[in-house]
């Protein structure tokens, strides 16, 4: 009997079903579980009070991100700097505390490997095509980059992983994002996901998980597409997915995790079997050309408030809804503009080149690109590269970009989620204006009264060198 | 976790779209070991605002929210559903949540009712003057004017929420099958043990 075609969401989720209900909820088995220490502590609390152990700590790790400051981590002599702050410092504490003590493997914030979690998973080869990955972070969906059924999940949860292993799940439904065509000049995978979010909607994604076909994310990199599927949860979708190639195997082969030897053969079999099979059907279908991409970036507090560079500040009430007409009204009151405003004339003061989205070797590839032989503008009072782990710090630095960007006037600081997100600090403060590669630009994201515009990391270093917002294709001639 | 049958009193009308986690709570409170004392953080940027419905006496101590679409989008932290409980909300009434936010609120015990937009509307002009009425065992939310919305919640949720059952402890009943899962795995994909690095 011909077995009906599946895509690749329905064959990983296939194969991890432990136990089904009868109203359909799955017990889904999770083989990968990364842990940071914001979404933990309770976790562990919860397992203490109730006498449970870890069911399988290989499968876990645990590395310190949000909280972390990116400046030097130690003093001349090689020891630890403490943390100003107490209440970072006693977070960061208790995951140091409580890896080992269930026995999790524990990379800590001053190992070479240490890095933002999305950013340590893939690089360590932890992350593997065909794998449920689960972390307390909804950006866990960037693992969705190299084929990994990859999502957030709540401190609650987090303690159902660690102690079972498991998750009680309902299938999601599958999404289609199509892009065919070549993308255009200076156009990022950045630009690509931001002008999905637009299309889409915030909430387009909810209850679906999309997979991203097309030429284009076949012919992007796995660090593209790992930026990508990282902002899959901007709009809406749990998670994302880009099937997996001989480009995902190339980038994990030979990382300090990944399978070896006969092993690798044997995964890489089963991984090119997960691939979409011709005639699967999606619940939705979206698509989009990709000449019609341009350099793009947000205007609002949402990431679907996106337009081209060459756009303008839309007038909210463009808008059909009613509320989308308010709370359009609402974003620009935050954001300082006003309607028919040029995207171009928008003066930053801020900008931050980091974060799980855009932090990646290619991605500080691209800005230094950019940067080289310029320098940061006078009205900038901050531009920061973060550098998504210690081990993509020690590569930019092997290739000279950080001489670039010091040159030009940046920061170059040790790898952690940075001003992503105001837990650190790292901030903007209020009323400021930042150009940032990170994935939210909700209010006071980046701090409270911070203005954020979500950008291309070669979008943010072009607002660095002119201090406005800017095509970037002007400066790459 | 406590039982829950149904939900009494007045609600927050809030109304807007897309109210996100860092809305709801504050990356900057985020630095807590433990679940409890979030109230205090709670819808800190519109509670900013002067005559902000959360600060309006008229709704004090109020145990329901009422919002717009796409409620609960962003960050994934569960922080979100316990600063909820921290001020005393025990449902929110939305014409959408965010997966992970639906999922969270209902394992600290708050209920998450989806209603059509229209409904939304109409409840949050009578909970400018009145109490609202969630009843869970008869998927049913009622105003004292005779409105009545059926609503639809996943029986297993709806189960779960009205005894106060530990997902975790009816996990681990099944232990068995995950251990079946795990030995199958082990021949099936032996690479997914991770190589010690």
């Amino acid at each position: 009997m011909a077995t009906k075609p599946r895509t690749l969401y329905d064959k990983i989720w296939d194969a991890h079903v432990v136990d089904q209900r009868d109203d359909g909820t799955c017990l889904i088995y999770i083989d990968r579980h990364l842990v940071h220490e914001v979404t933990s502590p309770q976790a562990f609390e919860g397992l203490r009070v109730a006498g449970r152990k870890v069911r399988r700590p290989d499968l876990t790790l645990a590395v310190p991100d949000h909280n972390l400051p990116t400046t030097a981590r130690v003093d001349a002599a090689g020891s630890r700097l403490p943390i100003a702050d107490v209440e970072s410092a006693q977070q960061l504490a208790a995951l140091e505390s409580n890896a080992p003590s269930f026995g999790i493997k524990y990379i800590g914030a001053t190992d070479r490997e240490q890095g933002i979690v999305h950013v340590v998973g893939p690089e360590q080869g932890f992350s593997l095509p065909g794998t449920t990955i689960v972390c307390g972070d909804s950006h866990t969906a960037c693992h969705g980059g190299i084929g990994a059924l990859a999502f957030g999940i709540g401190t609650s949860e987090v303690e159902h992983v660690l102690a079972t292993q498991t998750l009680q799940l309902k299938q999601s439904k599958t999404m289609e994002i199509r892009v065919e065509g070549t993308l255009g000049f200076g156009v990022s995978p950045k630009d690509v996901i931001l002008a999905i979010i637009g299309k889409i909607g915030a909430a387009g994604g909810t209850g679906y998980v999309i997979e991203y076909t097309g030429s284009v994310f076949r012919d992007m990199s796995v660090e593209g597409r790992l930026t990508v599927s990282n902002m899959s949860i901007e709009g809406g979708a749990r998670a994302g997915l880009v099937a997996p190639d001989d480009k995902t195997f190339a980038y994990l082969k030979g990382r300090p995790m990944a399978p070896k030897g006969e092993q690798w053969d044997q995964a890489v079999a089963y991984w090119r079997s997960l691939a979409t099979d011709p005639g699967a059907t999606y619940d939705k279908v979206v698509t989009l050309d990709a000449a019609d991409i341009a350099p793009s970036l947000t205007w609002g507090t949402s990431p679907e408030d996106v337009v081209p560079i060459t756009g303008v500040v839309p007038d909210p009430m463009s808008f059909a809804d009613p509320s989308k007409q308010a709370a359009a009204q609402k974003s620009l009151d935050y954001m300082g503009l006003v309607p028919g405003q040029r995207m171009q004339d928008i003066e930053v003061q801020h900008i931050f080149i980091g974060s799980c989205t855009n932090s990646r070797i290619e991605d500080l590839r691209a800005a230094a690109a950019v940067a080289k032989g310029r320098k940061v503008a006078a009205n900038i009072k901050q531009a920061l590269v973060v550098p998504g782990s210690g081990l993509v710090k020690a590569q930019a630095e092997s290739e000279g970009l950080d001489k670039i960007f010091i040159e030009a006037g940046f920061e170059w600081r040790e790898p952690g989620c940075s001003m992503c997100l105001a837990m650190n600090p790292d901030k903007v403060p209020p009323g400021e204006r930042c150009a940032s590669t990170s994935n939210r630009n909700f209010v006071g994201r980046q701090g409270p009264g911070s203005r954020t515009h979500l950008v291309s990391p070669a979008m943010a270093a072009a607002a660095a060198v002119t201090g406005r917002l800017t095509d970037v294709r002007e400066l790459m001639a | 976790m406590k039982a829950v049958n149904k939900v009494d009193g007045r609600a927050f009308p809030l109304g807007l779209k897309n109210v996100d986690t860092d809305v709801i709570i504050p990356a900057h409170y985020l630095k807590t070991i433990s679940r409890i004392g979030l109230g205090k953080g709670a819808f800190e940027t519109i509670r900013a605002q002067p005559g902000n419905v959360f600060d309006d006496p008229e709704y004090a101590g109020a145990p329901i929210i009422i919002a717009g679409d796409n409620f609960g989008c962003g960050s994934s932290r569960e922080h979100a559903a316990w600063a909820l409980n921290d001020m005393g909300v025990e449902a929110v009434i939305a014409p959408s949540f965010s997966d992970i936010f639906s999922g969270n609120a209902f394992k600290n015990g708050i209920v998450t009712v989806v209603l059509p937009q229209e409904a939304v509307d109409r409840l949050l002009e009578v909970a400018k003057t009145d109490p609202i009425h969630i009843d869970l065992e008869n998927k049913v939310v009622t105003t004292p004017y005779q409105d009545r919305f059926a609503f639809e919640i996943d029986d297993f949720r709806r189960n779960c929420l009205m005894n106060g059952l530990d997902e975790i402890g009816l996990t681990l009943a099944n232990a068995d099958r995950i251990s079946a899962h795990e030995r199958t795995l082990a021949q099936s994909q032996p690479w997914l043990v991770p190589v010690a690095a």
